[in-house]
Parts: structure tokens; sequence; C-alpha cells
């Protein structure tokens, strides 16, 4: 039953990363993005992370694609891009040697660990739920980043709304990101 | 005391600094004093120190003391350190006692001057300069001063720089020096390459033990001996000494009679055990190039008219007996008559400059005569310079120059005979000069309206700050020989060599032993030779130009210098300067070159790379992930690949 | 059979560095500011999927905590560089990152 989630799950997410790098028109791009990250959330429960889970629909195809649709919506680049045209020739190759390079060595490195990789230790031997080994986690251990957490969201926000002031735009990128806080 | 003779140089260091900021304010003759008594407390530590070093043992008689750390570089450790010792006192004693007493000579006759206060700046910083170097622990502390008292030179030289031939004559000098600084560079270098260390205690001592190879000591003594030509005006680089009387008297008596020129002296002397240990033809080719360097200019003196160019050959003439001794390993005798020779020659210069300023700044000396009734008193010291530098005893040129001929003669009879004919030639030519200035017919009269005298022209002695120091020097040049009477059977033992006792520790490695053999035999035998040359040149100088007996014999071959000046001038400007010519485009088309050629291959390549800056992001995002990759790739396939 | 392979976190790895790369290689690619900002956000995602598996595996809820971390720094990310995007491209509409070359040298 698991291997069929995960087939499906990475048959989304894959999909969509492809759609997100294959489509001229970038809304169609973004919906190809949602179909990713809701393929990593179905992955994220299959491994025991629900509340990231949550977190990862609600935050990023809630919140961060409605924003990037906002942006396109408001520029006009929804016009199609002509994937034909490459200005630098040299670029294509030198994405493909990174892109495949990456994945290379990457998934080497994976195989030669495998057999000290594939423990596996349970997370929720203590028998609470996950949110509440997360929460005891972050608020215990990391509380200090978690704080300065929240100020790097008020000093994102602020900034965004300083340098994209015009004399009469109450737009929509004052729109925060609900993000934790 | 010792600890503090870092004092010594101090002093006028101070007298420098403070004329510098306040020379103007101080006026004449505020500055002149400041300067001399600078010069004279420095002089009262000097003799401080000599107590204090008599008061140790023999063997002890060596105090260093380090200031500071000058060059700290990794092997170079160079301290800034003064070394105390008899030859280093010695030095300090009469370079400071003369040079007191030329100062106050010179506020007298600097008087009137509007430059006044900077001549006794230069003055000063020349007095710093010389201590430096003489009280130097390592060659490059010796080196500084070296160079200091070149420049010092230079400034003073072309003091009055409006006139031409002053400034050319500075130039001169300072360029000719440079050449011989050459020498001395080259010596410091391979000292260190070979001893890793350019302190002259390390370099004695590796001579004395043989623990440096004999090539090297040889190179590094010759070398050292081409600084010194330079710098103590021998054949071939005397060139700038007759040159250098342009400059103010007080300037030509003391840099040029008994302190600069003498540094060459005292560095040979310094490094006698490394002469010592050379090859034996080393020494050899000193004590020639002396000689020979002696005859030449005695001969060229016999034909000047010029009252300070007969003095500035005479020097030369001097030098060039200090360095036969030095050849002959008579250190102490060069020390010896170092010290003698300071005494008679600044006080001979000093008296020039007191008949040059009594006759209105006439120095040619056809056009004096008779001055001794109008300047009684620089006649008679002038007087005593006169038996002093002629050897007639008991002044004290004559036991200087005595021992060089009897360390002279146990080297080489030719060299002593050499030295005689000098001896005699010094007593003919300085005669002729006493003869035309103090004695016969008066011959300025003649040429009185050239003064442009008002009314009658009469020349006037000199005021009493410039006669008190020809009256002291006179009255040392008398009873110098004191420091170093001969072992003749009539002089009490205490009395006998003095100086050899109190420069022993200093010298013992390369003094030559003389304790038998044909010239100790006849000591008392070649003493008496000596007072005869004296006396029959002496008389020949008489019957020339006071009697009028014979001819006078200055061909004009002579008198040009045997026209060696006019020889190297032909070489310079014709294949000289093609061969400077030629260095100057090897330095700017190859040295400059190659600088500039990296500069150039650098902002090439920078330009090539610069193309990368495309200002394109997605350039910069591929660059970054090739980059990414390659990190990877390094960390996948430094373990193995799988 | 089928059912005897379970998915190990091996395979999670695996499938993020795909994720990774096919993001990289989309950045490289794309010429559109706002598509190439998604292929950030794909890296991104590939990132997390990764901590999630390794939390999996060691049981260390620290993993988790991570994600949650670049969870809230991406979208801060995405904020200010949508702002910046939107800075440009209104003065200058229909731009590509092409045409942003000031820095040229």
């Amino acid at each position: 039953m698991e291997l069929v989630v995960f087939v499906l799950a990475s048959l989304m997410v894959l999909a969509g990363a492809f759609g997100v790098v294959l489509m001229s028109n970038p809304v169609h791009a973004a919906m190809s993005l949602v179909l990713t990250l809701f393929g990593v959330a179905v992955h994220f429960v299959a491994m025991e992370a629900h509340f990231l889970a949550a977190v990862q629909v609600i935050v990023y195809a809630g919140a961060i694609v409605v924003l990037f649709l906002f942006v396109i919506m408001l520029l006009g680049v929804d016009r199609a891009d002509d994937l034909q045209i490459e200005p630098f020739p040299i670029q294509r190759p030198l994405a493909l040697v990174v892109g495949v390079g990456t994945i290379g060595l990457v998934a080497a490195a994976i195989l030669r660990a495998k057999d000290s990789v594939d423990r596996e230790v349970a997370l929720d031997a203590s028998g609470d739920s996950n949110i509440r080994l997360l929460a005891r986690n972050l608020f215990q251990d990391h509380v200090f980043a978690f704080e300065l957490t929240s100020v790097l969201l008020i000093v994102a926000v602020a900034g965004t709304v300083v340098m994209t002031r015009r004399t009469s735009t109450p737009e929509a990128e004052s729109t925060q990101s609900n993000g934790a806080a | 005391m010792l600890e503090v003779i870092w004092l010594i140089p101090a002093f006028p260091l101070a007298g420098f600094v403070l004329i510098l900021l306040f020379g103007r304010r101080l006026g004449q003759p505020g500055s002149g004093l400041l300067a001399t008594a600078m010069v004279a407390a420095s002089f009262v530590v000097s003799v401080g120190a000599y107590f204090d070093l008599l008061s140790h043992d023999e063997a002890d008689r060596a105090h260093t003391e380090v200031l500071f750390s000058w060059v700290p570089v990794s092997s170079l450790q160079v301290d800034m350190a003064f070394l105390a010792d008899p030859l280093s006192i010695t030095m300090c004693l009469f370079v400071t006692g003369v040079g007191a007493l030329i100062h106050l000579f010179a506020i007298g006759y600097m008087r009137g001057d509007p430059k006044f206060s900077k001549f006794f700046l230069y003055m000063n910083l020349f007095a710093l300069s010389m201590l430096v170097l003489v009280l130097g622990e390592n060659m490059l502390v010796t080196f500084l001063g070296w160079e200091g008292v070149g420049t010092c030179s230079y400034l003073l030289i072309a003091f009055w720089h409006t006139r031409d031939s002053a400034a050319t004559a500075g130039k001169k000098a300072f360029v000719t020096n440079r050449i011989g600084d050459w020498g001395f560079m080259i010596a410091m270098f391979l000292a260190f390459q070979a001893l890793g260390s350019v302190s002259f205690s390390v370099l004695n001592e590796a001579s004395e033990q043989g623990t440096i190879a004999r090539t090297t000591a040889t190179a590094i003594a010759l070398l050292l001996f081409v600084g010194a030509v330079g710098k103590s005006a021998q054949l071939p680089l005397y060139l700038w000494l007759p040159d250098a009387m342009e400059g103010p008297t007080p300037v030509s008596a003391l840099i040029h009679a008994a302190t600069m020129v003498t540094a060459g002296v005292f560095l040979m002397t310094r490094v006698n055990p490394v002469l010592e240990y050379a090859s034996d033809w080393a020494p050899e080719i000193i004590a020639w190039v002396g000689a020979i360097t002696a005859l030449f200019a005695a001969t060229i003196a016999v034909a000047q008219n010029d009252i300070k160019k007969v003095l500035a050959y005479s020097t030369v003439s001097q030098l060039g007996y200090m360095f036969l001794a030095v050849g002959s390993g008579a250190y102490v005798a060069a020390i010896f008559h170092m010290v003698t020779h300071a005494f008679f020659k600044a006080l001979m210069f000093l008296g020039s400059g007191s008949v040059i300023h009594g006759m209105h700044e006439e120095q040619d000396m056809r056009r004096m005569g008779a001055l001794r009734k109008f300047m009684p008193v620089t006649a008679a010291t002038f007087i005593v310079g006169w038996l002093a530098i002629a050897g007639v005893p008991p002044f004290a040129g004559f036991w200087s120059k005595d021992e060089i001929l009897l360390f002279a003669l146990a080297s080489n009879p030719a060299l002593y005979v050499i030295g005689l004919v000098t001896a005699v030639l010094t007593a003919y030519y300085m005669t002729r000069q006493v003869v035309l200035v103090f004695f016969g017919d008066a011959k300025w009269e003649s040429h009185a309206a050239e003064h442009g005298a008002h009314g009658e022209f009469k020349p006037h002695e000199s005021s009493p700050v410039m006669l008190f120091p020809l009256v002291a020097l006179a009255g040392l040049a008398i009873v110098g020989g004191i420091i170093q009477l001969p072992a003749f059977a009539w002089i009490p033992d205490d009395l006998t060599h003095r100086l050899e006792h109190w420069l022993h520790p200093v010298v013992e490695f390369g003094e030559a032993e003389i304790t038998s053999g044909n010239a100790y035999d006849n000591k008392g035998l070649l003493a008496v030779v000596a007072t005869a040359a004296a006396l029959i040149g002496i008389a020949a100088g008489i019957a020339v130009y006071a009697k009028h007996r014979a001819k006078a014999i200055e061909p004009q071959l002579v008198a040009d210098a045997w026209r060696y000046d006019a020889t190297v001038t032909a070489f310079m400007g014709g294949p000289g300067r093609k061969a400077f010519d030629a260095t100057a485009w090897f330095d700017r088309s190859v040295v400059d070159g190659a600088v500039d050629g990296s500069a150039r291959a650098v902002r090439g390549a920078a330009r090539q790379v610069r193309k990368g800056q495309t200002g394109n992001m997605r350039n910069y995002a591929g660059i970054l992930g090739i980059g990414a990759v390659l990190l990877l790739g390094w960390f996948v396939l430094a373990r193995g690949l799988l | 059979m089928i059912a005897a392979y379970v998915p190990t976190s091996t395979w999670y790895l695996l499938l993020a560095a795909a994720l990774f790369g096919i993001g990289a290689t989309g950045l490289l690619v794309r010429r559109n500011p706002l598509v190439m900002f998604m292929c950030i956000e794909l890296m991104l995602n590939a990132a997390n999927l990764t901590f999630v598996a390794f939390a999996m595996q060691t049981g260390d809820i620290n993993g988790q905590t991570s994600v949650f971390f670049v969870l809230v720094v991406a979208a801060a990310e995405v904020v200010v560089g949508l702002g910046i995007i939107v800075s440009i491209l209104r003065h200058r509409p229909g731009a590509t990152a092409d045409d942003l070359a000031e820095m040229k040298g």
C-alpha cells in the first residue's frame, strides 16, 4: 500500500516539476507548481510529518502560489514565453550538465550510503503525536531561532512595502504570507 | 658612562633638530654657539667613555650598547648598536675635539653669511653622521653614517650653490663617493651571505678563527677598500677632493682633512683581522695604492697656486701614507698618523681660512706674501703646522711619519723609497706655500684694485674666536707625538708606545710585529734619515722660493694634475657615456619592461576574464551551478565512486 | 510481491535529488523571472523532502523543525523577491532576466 502511495505521489511531484520547467505560459507553470506541492505534502504524510503536510498545503500552495498568481496578473506577464529562443548558446548545455551532474552525483552518494541509511527508527517512540513532538522541540530547543524568524518576517514585509511604494497604490503585494505567526 | 655612549651622537642630533626648528630665531652667532656646544658636549662624553674604558682590563675593553632592533627580518637581524672600544673612542675623541674647535672657528669665519644657521645645521648633521659611522657596531650602522657623511659633504661643498663651480663640485663628490659605496655594499652582502650577520665582531671573529673562506675574506677586504678609496680620495677616485675646496674653509678643515676622509682608514682598521686573514696580495695592493697616491698627489701639490688646493693634494698624499701603513700591517701607525694629521692639517686649513679672510677672499698664493707682519698669530700657528707636516722633530708629524716608514721598509724596500721621496716633496711644497704666503715681498698691492677696497688695502688679523682654535691646534701639533713615542733608549718606558697599548685589543690580530730584522735594528738611523729628508725638502723650498737661487720647477702637466681629470672627463663623455646609455636602455626596456610587461599581462588577462561578467543573472546562476556540481563531484569521488 | 517493497528513506532521498536537479535546470533555462522563482521553490521543496526523510530515518524531530524554518524563510524570501520583481517590471514591462544586465563588467 505504501508503495502505491509513494509511486502516485512521486508521479505528481515529478510531473509538476517538469511542468514548471517546460510550460511556456507562466500561469500554467504556477498550476504545475501546485501539483508538485500537493505531491510533496502527500509524501510528508507518508513520512509521519502530519503537521508539516498541513502547513505545506496551507502556506505554500495556499499563500505563496496565490502570491505568484497575483503578481503574474498584476504585471501582465502571463503571455507565453517562446521557449525556442535562447540568447546564450552555452546556457542550455550548461543547464544540462548542472542538472544531470547534480542528480547523478547526489544519487551516487545516496546509493553508496544505502546500507547505513536504511535503518529506520520510529519517530513517535514516546507515543506523543507529531504535532506535540514538533511543538516541544520548536519552543524548547529552538525558541531563539523561532523568535528571530518572526523578526525576519516583519522585516521582510516592511522592507517590501517600502521598496515597492508608489504614490497611490494600496496594491496586493502588501498582502502578507500568513506564515507561522 | 659607557652605557650612555649613545649620547655622543645624540648631542649633534639634538643640535641638528634644534637648529632646524629654531635656527632663524637663534640667528648669528646663536646657532653657531649651539652647534659648537653640542659637539663639545659629545667630546666630554667621549672623554668620560675613555676613562671608563681605561678602568676595565685590557681584554674587557669592548662595550656594545644596543639601542633597538633595527632590521628584524627573519634571517637578517640588525640592531642599531654602538660599540665602544679603544678604536672607536679614539676616533670619537679627535672627531669631537677637533670638530668643536673647527665649529668655534666657523662662528667667526661664517659671520655675515646669510645662510649662517643652515651652515651649522649641516655641520651638526655631519658630526652626527661621522659619530654614527665610528661608533657603529655593525656594517649597516657604519654604512648609515658613511652615507650620511657623504650627503653632508655634498651639502656643505655646494653650500654656496649659486656658484656653478660649487654645485658641480658637490655633485662630483657625491657621485665619486657613490662608486666607492658600491664596494662597501657588495662587501656587506658578501659578509651576510657568508656569515649570516653584518656585525663587525662576527666578521672579525670569523677571520681570526678561520671559519670564513679565504677568498671570501679577500673579496670583502678588497671591496671595503674600494669603499675606502672613494671616501678617502685615493687613486683612482681622488678627483673629488681638490674640487671640494669650493666649500667654505671650515668644511674643508673638518670634513676633508680631519674626519670624513679618514673614515676609509678607520674602516680598514676596524676589519684588520679580515685583512690579515685575506690572501697576502690584498694588503699589498692597499699599500701600493697608498704609496703611489701619496707620491702622485705630492707631485701635483708642488705646482698648485690656490692656497687650499695645495692643502687638498697634501691631504690626499697624507691619506696615501695612512693606507701605506694599513697595507703594511701598521694599523697603530695609521691611526697615529690619522690623529696627528687631523691636528696639523685642520690647523693649516683653518690658518688658510684666516688668511683668506684677512686677504678679503683672495685665494691665489701668488698675490700674497709677507703676511707674517700683518697676521702674526696665523703665521706662527701655520708655521707650526708646516713643521709638523714636513716631519721635523719633535713636532707630531715626525713621529707618526717615521713609524710608517719603519713598517714600510719592513714590508718592502720599494715602498720605503716611495715614502721617503714623498716626504721630501711634502717638505718642499709646504715650504713653498709658507714662503709664498707669509714671507717674501708683498705682492697684493698690484692687485689691490680688484678687491674693491676703499682706500688702502691692508690684510688684517682675524678675530679671537678664530685665533683660539688655531692656537689650540698648534699646541696639539707640537705635543701630539707623545701618544706613540718609539722605544728609543733615551725615552722612559712608560711613555713609549702608549697608543699601541691602548689599541692593542682591537688590532692585535692584524698588527705586524716588528721586533727584529733590518728595519728594527736601524730604527735610530731611519729616524735620522727621515729628519734629513725633511730638512732637504725645506732647504730646497727656501732656495727656490725665498732666496731665488734656483728656478722653480712647476711644469704645466703637473699643475693640471697629470691631466687625470681631463682624461676621466673625456672617457666619461665618450665611451663612458655609451656604456651608460646602454645600461639605461637595458634598465628601461628589460627591467622596466619586465615589470610593465607583467602589469600588461595581468591587465590583458583581466580583460579576458571580464568577458565572463555578462551582467546576466542566468549566466551567473549557471556558473554557480557548475561550481556546485564540481564540489559535489569532489566530495563523491574523493571517497571513491559507489 | 509488489507490496513487499516498502519505500525506504533512500527512495525519498533519490526523489528529492531528482526534484532538485529539475529545479536547477529549470532555473538556468527559463527567462521569465517569475518562472525562475518557481523553480527556486522546487529546489526548496526538494530540500524539505530530504530533511523529512532523514527525520524519519533517524527518529530525530529536529529534521522536521528545520523544514518548518525553511518554509518560513522561503515565504519571507518570496515576499521580498516578488517585491523586487514588481519594482523592476513596473518600469520595464515585459523584461526578462536577460534584459536586466546592468552589472555587466
